[in-house]
């Protein structure tokens, strides 16, 4: 019977999170909004943090794989003697899936776990409870911006992650492994179309960047207020990020590049 | 001061991301643009496409100039009807063209290449090719290679 009843409240409290983080979106996004001058000034002060201070991470990486996609795909391919279809193979494989997906975890890593250390932070030093007895709604002031900068950041980061990761393993074909720069170019120039693969990348990179933001807010405004509880929602917070732009990603392909 | 040195990096992040965003459109995918705007459509029937999918290429003397819409199988005539959009500005084929699935390379993809006759009228949309040339299929060639080698003997 006791086992019974741990299911239930854990199905439970399950439930209730997962309404309390709807809501809670619903509310940060609905709130009513501040003056324009101000609202822009903390999306930017939030861009920064949650965007520009991601942008080293994503960049390196994306270096990284890159050299690692091409040397990978030059080992397969010349076993078929297609060393030319380099150029797709690594275009292709960031465009439609690692560009968002490793852009996510990354982000997830970087700025979801400031996001709910901060929020956490706050929660704790009182400092969310003393905004709302100000009269000012933490929701709109705290949380939209934040929501809002990791929806506009995670699109730009992941294109610049592709952007860099195409170049440094062109830079590999061409300088290491001897392929000629312009099959490398025509070759993925011919299968690569601008609506399906670059525009799904980005629409999955919004996807993503919403659920990590969303996730790293929840867990840092539920957050207990102490060490503990920060140091907890904190991990929780880029675990189930991460796993959820895993899971998201695989929806997403299956309706995108399903059929 | 502060304040400042945030928004110049935010203006420089948005400025990256619309660069990569540029070269990912142009450099990247060739493909997708303005290929579907303009063109007409012309259907050719063949008794074997096999290999042949949406968006292959179609080709004239080896210039891409349109790509393939749909294939489907017409009951009546027990063939493969293959609509392909050609591009608009392509008003030189003659109606008695002919249209031959071809393969890129041994094992590259499939193409329809287009032939050009010499007639005076020219295709237009919703125009049938009559000449047509099906897929050459790799194993029947070797199975008839076989058997002639075989004979001789």
């Amino acid at each position: 019977m006791e086992q019974l009843a741990r299911i239930g409240r854990t199905g439970i409290a399950f439930t209730q999170s997962l309404g309390q983080s709807a809501l809670l979106l619903w509310m940060a996004l609905t709130a009513p909004p501040d003056r324009l001058s101000r609202e822009f000034r903390r999306l930017v002060q939030q861009l920064y943090f949650i965007g520009v201070n991601s942008v080293l991470i994503v960049m390196l990486s994306g270096l990284f794989i890159g050299m690692v996609l091409a040397l990978q795909g030059y080992t397969v391919l010349s076993r078929f003697g297609a060393v030319e279809a380099l150029g797709q193979l690594v275009s292709l494989t960031l465009l439609r899936e690692l560009g968002p997906v490793v852009a996510g975890l990354l982000f997830a890593g970087r700025a979801g776990s400031a996001i709910t250390a901060e929020l956490g932070f706050m929660k704790a030093t009182e400092q969310l409870s003393a905004l709302e007895m100000m009269g000012v709604d933490p929701l709109a002031h705290v949380l939209r911006p934040r929501l809002l900068a990791g929806l506009i950041s995670m699109p730009v980061l992941a294109q610049i992650f592709n952007a860099v990761a195409i170049l440094s393993a062109w830079v590999v074909s061409t300088e290491l492994l001897g392929i000629d720069s312009g099959s490398f170019w025509a070759n993925m120039q011919q299968v690569v179309d601008f609506r399906e693969d670059v525009v799904n990348g980005i629409i999955k990179a919004i996807v993503f960047g919403i659920v990590i933001t969303w996730v790293a807010v929840h867990e840092g405004y539920t957050a207990a207020p102490n060490t503990e509880g920060i140091n907890r929602s904190t991990t929780r917070s880029v675990v189930i990020a991460s796993l959820s732009v895993l899971a998201l990603d695989f929806i997403l392909t299956a309706l995108m590049f399903g059929d | 001061m502060q304040q400042r040195f945030i928004e110049i990096s935010v203006g420089l992040l948005m400025l990256a991301g619309m660069a990569a965003l540029t070269f990912l459109a142009l450099q990247v995918s060739a493909r997708g643009f303005g290929q579907n705007k303009g063109g007409y459509e012309v259907v050719a029937y063949f008794t074997n496409t096999s290999g042949l999918t949406d968006k292959a290429k179609v080709s004239f003397a080896g210039v891409t100039i349109g790509q393939v819409q749909s294939i489907e199988i017409v009951p009546a005539s027990m063939k493969a009807k293959v609509s392909m959009k050609i591009n608009k500005d392509v008003d030189y084929l003659s109606t008695d063209s002919s249209a031959v699935i071809q393969t890129a390379g041994v094992l590259g993809e499939k193409y329809v290449a287009i032939y050009p006759g010499s007639e005076d009228d020219v295709l237009t949309a919703g125009a049938e090719i009559y000449d047509t040339q099906s897929s050459m299929i790799f194993e029947d060639m070797i199975g008839k290679l076989v058997t002639n080698l075989a004979a001789k003997d």
